[in-house]
């Protein structure tokens, strides 16, 4: 069976360079403190403040920056996923413990009990404000958040976990009675929206040195309704005694003007991260000396991303295989229990990736278990569709024939079935496989690295360049596979029998 | 001599929904004979000849093969004993003739030299050229295609051989070569063979003994030769005609 053979060939080749890439990360990060953030500019400073500082103490350093959301966060550092992240008071007590009106005292001693530590306090208020455009505010003299209510015009555009959380929008809009309906939209987009005129009112930080770059005015919160966000480190209990003392270096360090500078050099020099942390340290004199910041070379950087990101791609990829098709072929005979497993699997399909991966943090932690996961869950449908299709399409009258001659089912299946559902099921993996390569950009969200990093973080941090490190590299993925995939097909199957 | 039956049929009856594929068929089939199963478009002659190896389960009656009740259980087994060759040759598309002629061969684990010499064998009877062995079945002629499918139904040297109509969609010119070949093979080989075929020619050109089918019941079984002496000048096509009218009177 020539066909069979080199199919299996190409199968066990994927499965060594899977283990070859798999490989040389696995002990990349050995004792390291991780330090995370998530997806918005202030988070990523505040982490590399924090990694810096502690490399500068001779600290080993892995950083997590760009995590999905509060949520996934704050599960990783409470399963030891991370072990630091800056975070808000305002967004422990209302979003996370979901007991608004907690003192400091009674925040403190809830996350206590869950082997948490807030105890550095950054020296900052990052409220939740509302944000319209200057121009806007002048012309209809709207100046106070309850203002809005007599503009029922305007649109209103949060980012979704403003739009979504417990002291989000819902509960402002019922606090100031605004008639107004609010969509969602990348807190990254919203101000380019406001700016096109497409967008009137959207949620923002009053740290947020982009305000004055879109000329853009926060309203008066004149009902009190946003509670206090002070700027924490959140710090898992566990931390190395040691550590837990330079970090207490940055209590009190950051005042809001000096977040706000530091926002705005970042958004408007067109600086990294990295660099406006690198100088605040020194300036502040934390940390001495002339700045060390390692840079990676850009190809030396996209080639790690793209090794993770292929890494993640052909794990999922080749475990899916390893489930689906087998699982295919031996449900093909029982209809009913094929349509089944057809209609879990597209269910799973229909599940987005960001919240599927939400749900396996408390199941398996951050990094890349999660984002093989849900990549292996996405790979199921292509591959188990396919592999169906292939099998029902066999005509029918070599089925009788292969049953006619004496061949028991097993050899109907493998001699004849099987070879001839080979360029099908084939295909379902070429399908499945550059599904994966896009998908798996979202990987970014939970850790996970690869492609999707430098999107995301060029996505918060509004870099083209950096998105483009990361979609080029992706797209040129995605046909490069596709071009092996065809190779593949020409080598083993047939002219008269290709898809 | 009465010649020993390895293939019977009693009182044999298959119904789907509302008609009768077969109703009450009784047959013996003459070891080494070649009988023909002659008939319209559902007539039951191809249930007949699927009930004979087992893909078709009858309803009621019992068949008998190689002298005993065909035992469901042990298919595979019993298959390999009849070789089965079908309209469309049913060649397997992915493998070249050679793999699909010595399929189960290879199954049965005969040793290299075994499988060639009988590889040999039949391509001489069916006058194959060996050059068309490395082709896939797309790249024969659709004679060739019938002998290869005929060459894998003898692969194992069948006891009995179920022909279901193979040599329809050929040329008649081609029809002829390879019904003077089916012959040969038979000669050389003698399995009882079970031919179902729609052509009155082609039946009289190869069997022993005609039967001609009509709405699931057997309506006329008499030896090629006593047909010929009966009607010794009539077309072929007219005598089917003549016996499907007869049989409704």
């Amino acid at each position: 069976m020539r066909c069979r053979g080199t199919f299996l060939s190409g199968f066990s080749a994927c499965i060594l360079l899977a283990i070859a890439l798999y490989t040389p990360l696995v002990n990349s990060s050995s004792a390291a403190l991780r330090v995370a953030s998530k997806t918005f500019p202030e988070s990523y400073i505040l982490a590399e403040i924090t990694s810096q500082l502690l490399e500068s103490h001779g600290f080993k350093v892995e950083r997590k920056t760009g995590l999905g959301g509060t949520l996934i966060a704050y599960e990783a550092l409470q399963n030891g996923s991370i072990d630091i992240y800056p975070e808000y008071t305002g967004t422990l007590s209302q979003a996370v413990l979901r007991q608004p009106n907690m003192t400091r005292a009674q925040l403190s001693s809830a996350l206590a009990s869950r082997n948490l530590n807030l105890e550095v306090l950054l020296g900052f208020n990052n409220s939740y404000a509302i944000a319209i455009s200057r121009e806007i505010a002048q012309g209809r003299n709207i100046e106070l958040i309850s203002d809005l209510a007599q503009h029922p015009d305007l649109v209103f555009g949060f980012s979704l976990e403003f739009l979504n959380r417990g002291d989000g929008w819902p509960v402002l809009k019922s606090a100031y009675q605004l008639p107004q309906h609010a969509s969602g939209i990348e807190h990254a987009l919203a101000y380019r929206a406001i700016e096109s005129g497409k967008l009137d009112v959207t949620d923002a930080y009053t740290t947020d040195g982009e305000l004055d770059a879109y000329d853009l005015r926060l309203l008066e919160d004149d009902r009190s309704f946003f509670p206090g966000y002070e700027a924490v480190l959140l710090t898992r209990n566990d931390l190395p005694e040691a550590a837990a003392v330079v970090l207490h270096s940055l209590h009190d360090s950051i005042d809001e003007p000096t977040m706000r500078s530091l926002n705005r050099r970042l958004a408007d020099e067109n600086l990294e991260p990295r660099e406006v942390a690198s100088q605040f340290l020194r300036t502040s004199g934390l940390v001495d000396g002339p700045a060390t910041v390692a840079f990676t070379g850009t190809a030396q950087r996209i080639a790690n991303y793209t090794l993770v990101h292929l890494k993640l791609t052909l794990s999922a990829l080749f475990l899916a295989c390893l489930v689906a098709i087998p699982l295919a072929l031996s449900l093909a005979r029982y209809s009913g229990i094929s349509r089944s497993l057809l209609y879990v699997t597209g269910l799973i399909q229909t599940v987005p990736a960001l919240a599927l991966l939400a749900l396996l943090i408390p199941l398996v932690g951050l990094g890349e278990a999660p984002a093989i996961i849900a990549l292996f869950l996405y790979s199921l449908l292509p591959i188990v569709r396919n592999t169906l299709t292939g099998i029902f399409n066999v005509d029918p009258l070599l089925k009788e024939v292969a049953a006619g001659m004496g061949l028991t089912p097993a050899q109907q299946l493998w001699k004849v079935e099987v070879p001839l559902a080979v360029p099908t099921i084939l295909a379902g993996v070429k399908t499945a496989a550059i599904i994966s390569i896009g998908t798996a950009t979202l990987a970014a969200f939970v850790g996970a690295g690869g492609l999707g990093e430098p999107i995301i973080t060029g996505l918060t941090l509004n870099d083209h360049r950096l998105i483009l490190e990361g979609a080029i590299p992706a797209a040129l993925l995605a046909i490069v596979v596709e071009l092996l995939f065809e190779g593949i097909e020409r080598a083993s199957i047939p002219a008269h029998l290709r898809v | 001599m009465v010649p020993m039956s390895v293939l019977s049929f009693e009182s044999v009856g298959k119904r789907y929904v509302d008609t009768f594929a077969l109703d009450k068929v009784s047959l013996k089939f003459a070891a080494g004979s070649i009988t023909a199963i002659i008939g319209r478009s559902g007539c039951g002659k191809s249930s007949l000849l699927k009930i004979c190896n087992g893909l078709v389960v009858p309803d009621s009656g019992s068949v008998e093969v190689f002298g005993a009740p065909l035992d469901y259980s042990n298919l595979p087994v019993l298959r390999r004993r009849m070789g089965y060759a079908v309209q469309r040759t049913g060649l397997f598309p992915h493998l070249n003739a050679r793999a699909n002629i010595i399929m189960l061969a290879v199954l049965e684990a005969w040793d290299e030299e075994a499988i060639e010499l009988r590889l040999q064998e039949l391509l001489q009877l069916t006058q194959l050229q060996k050059e068309q062995l490395d082709k896939f079945p797309h790249q024969l002629s659709g004679g060739q295609q019938q002998r290869v499918g005929l060459c894998r139904a003898m692969m194992l040297r069948p006891e009995i051989l179920l022909l279901d109509e193979p040599f329809a969609a050929i040329d008649p010119i081609t029809r002829i070569d390879i019904h003077r070949q089916f012959l040969a093979l038979h000669k050389a080989e003698p399995t009882t063979a079970v031919l179902v075929t729609h052509d009155m020619r082609e039946a009289m050109r190869l069997a022993d003994h005609i039967i001609v089918m009509e709405q699931g019941r057997v309506i006329y079984s008499k030896t090629t030769a006593a047909l010929k002496q009966d009607s010794p000048e009539q077309d072929p096509d007219e005598l089917l005609q003549s016996l499907l009218v007869e049989a409704v009177q």
